[in-house]
């Protein structure tokens, strides 16, 4: 750039300046949250702590870990996270390659039967009563079943499938005698590994966040999801078996109650924070490929 | 005919391995659709939604009547309107910022973070509310003060409601949502640019000329999907930041049909709201579909 101008260089100044402020309003709270679980509650109260920890304590990691629901909540979470996301790859996949082969008969009814329903619906009365007439109320199968693939992603695999392996290639191997399936497995899941890896990743958090089906369905406490427990600690203020009522002041019950609050949202979040940096690269890519064509 | 026969029995397999995806959605989409005839009967539950007695419209003119309605109404859509106007063109100044950004790394690490605030849940979302929020613990607050301000009960006051909503929104979805218009900005071509860089355009001319034009047809999508859910209005946040104080501006459709339907049981009534709710959608949808085939060429379908 030799012809650079002093409104080019204003112009930049200001676009950098824009995105700085920007980035620091998005992490700022999330950093804030951080600092403040491992801070006395104390000065985080009294407003001291801003940008590095005070008085290092872990003092609501330790209440939040001592209590036998979260963990259960954790164990459960796990659970309806990799059955549901077993069941969501399978089933995506199962339907996104047929889908994608041009000599498929009837492709073109069966998207138009599974898009439709992305914009219309029973809704959620038709659909409670339809979960509790299957028997699946208050049963780990209500968090699986009912959500087991998703049209968006279906397209978007299929979308992959379409563009990203070759079709002469599938057959050639017809050719040589192999059945679809064969195709299937040893020729283009082995090429797909890339929208398989950001599958797998929206597919599990996508059950790692959820609380709307069990918040629905589900009624015994030793089922729920960390979520659900998360949203008695978070939202309604509710931790009276946490902060062990009776032998502590009230003052001090409150400072507990915060140091819980921040505790909570990083171990809620510790998996997703931990794998995210190695994870960006795929879901940047996975997004890029479902906008190529929807 | 016997041609057509001949290669769906070539590919039996496939039909084979798409009939459980085929079955989950006559199951667990069309039946409830279906099942959407409770709103025109009395439920009943030992005779089940087939044997239930007819009652014609008798739940939808309850809900018409009722002194909810208008509430819901304006509520739904106030908050759909909002989050549009507002949310809509932030992930696309974003993007057409980042765009412009030469050094990798800044525009890596601006991405990182944008990105990052999507992976939250709705529950820890509305509980980083709370504690930025809250009026005395707050950090928000206590910036009010330290700059001589009262603190504002951000989350009761039902004013605040659609501003918390919306201004919350942009914060954890706007770097998530711009990454598809950063896709279609990698698509334009690059000779464009040299060819006005050559004529003397500016900066800022060639992102109106040239980078904007050329996302167009994906902001066109987006907004005609984003307008066909208006009255979609996301049931997750607003039913965890609803709260007894809040409840005038931040009872919606969906809210209602939860809780007079499943927490209330009233399943006729609160399936001819939420019928409602779908029917109105779908009409937006396509209207708004419609007329950006007329008027731009692009469109769903």
């Amino acid at each position: 750039m030799n012809n650079v101008t002093a409104a080019d260089k204003t112009f930049d100044a200001i676009v950098h300046i824009s995105l700085l402020i920007l980035s620091i309003i998005v992490l700022y709270p999330l950093v804030y949250v951080l600092v403040a679980s491992i801070s006395s509650p104390e000065a985080v109260l009294r407003g001291e702590v801003w940008l590095w920890p005070k008085n290092l304590t872990g003092v609501g990691y330790a209440k939040l870990l001592q209590n036998r629901e979260i963990l259960t909540g954790y164990g459960n979470t796990l659970l309806y996270t990799a059955a549901g996301t077993a069941v969501n790859l399978a089933m995506t996949i199962a339907a996104a390659y047929p889908l994608s082969r041009k000599d498929f008969v009837g492709r073109g009814a069966i998207t138009a039967m599974m898009v439709f329903t992305m914009f219309f619906s029973g809704g959620m009365i038709p659909t409670y009563l339809l979960i509790k007439q299957l028997g699946m109320l208050n049963s780990a199968w209500a968090m699986i079943i009912p959500g087991a693939v998703s049209v968006w992603y279906i397209m978007i695999m299929r979308t992959f499938f379409q563009n990203g392996i070759p079709y002469e290639m599938q057959e050639a191997a017809a050719m040589d005698g192999c059945s679809n399936m064969t195709i299937l497995l040893r020729i283009v899941l082995p090429l797909s590994m890339p929208i398989i890896a950001v599958m797998l990743l929206f597919y599990s958090v996508g059950h790692w966040n959820a609380y709307f089906s069990a918040m629905i369905y589900l009624s015994d406490r030793d089922k729920y999801p960390l979520q659900l427990f998360l949203r008695e600690i978070l939202v309604q203020g509710e931790m009276t078996e946490m902060l062990g009522v009776g032998d502590d002041t009230n003052a001090k019950n409150m400072l507990d109650a915060e140091a819980i609050k921040y505790a909570a949202v990083i171990v809620a979040n510790l998996p997703v924070l931990m794998l995210y940096p190695f994870l960006q690269k795929y879901f940047v890519k996975g997004v890029m490929i479902g906008a190529v064509k929807g | 005919m016997a041609l057509l026969a001949k290669r769906v029995r070539k590919n039996w397999g496939l039909y084979v391995l798409i009939s459980p995806v085929i079955a989950f959605f006559i199951l667990f989409e069309y039946v409830p659709m279906y099942g959407v005839q409770i709103a025109f009967k009395n439920f009943v539950a030992v005779k089940g939604i087939w044997g239930s007695p007819w009652a014609g419209f008798k739940h939808f003119e309850r809900f018409f009547a009722s002194y909810y309605f208008w509430r819901l109404m304006k509520n739904t859509l106030g908050i759909g309107v909002y989050q549009l106007l507002v949310g809509f063109p932030v992930p696309i100044l974003l993007a057409l910022a980042v765009n412009e950004v030469r050094s990798k790394k800044f525009s890596r690490f601006v991405q990182t973070v944008t990105y990052a605030p999507h992976f939250l849940s709705t529950v820890v979302m509305v509980g980083l509310l709370m504690i930025f929020l809250s009026p005395q613990t707050g950090l928000l607050n206590k910036a009010i003060v330290l700059f001589g301000g009262e603190p504002i009960p951000f989350l009761t006051e039902p004013a605040w409601f659609k501003t918390v909503y919306v201004f919350s929104g942009i914060w954890q979805q706007m770097g998530w949502s711009s990454i598809i218009y950063l896709a279609a900005l990698t698509g334009i071509d690059q000779q464009l640019h040299e060819a006005a860089r050559v004529d003397g355009a500016s900066r800022l001319q060639r992102i109106w000329h040239i980078n904007l034009p050329g996302i167009m047809p994906t902001i066109i999508v987006l907004l005609i999907l984003q307008i066909g859910s208006i009255v979609g209005v996301g049931f997750e946040k607003v039913y965890l930041m609803q709260n007894s104080l809040n409840m005038p501006a931040s009872d919606v459709i969906s809210t209602n049909v939860y809780r007079s339907g499943i927490l209330g049981a009233q399943y006729s009534y609160s399936a001819a709201v939420g019928l409602f709710n779908s029917v109105i959608n779908f009409i937006l949808l396509v209207t708004v579909n419609r007329i950006a085939r007329k008027v731009s060429e692009t469109s769903l379908w």
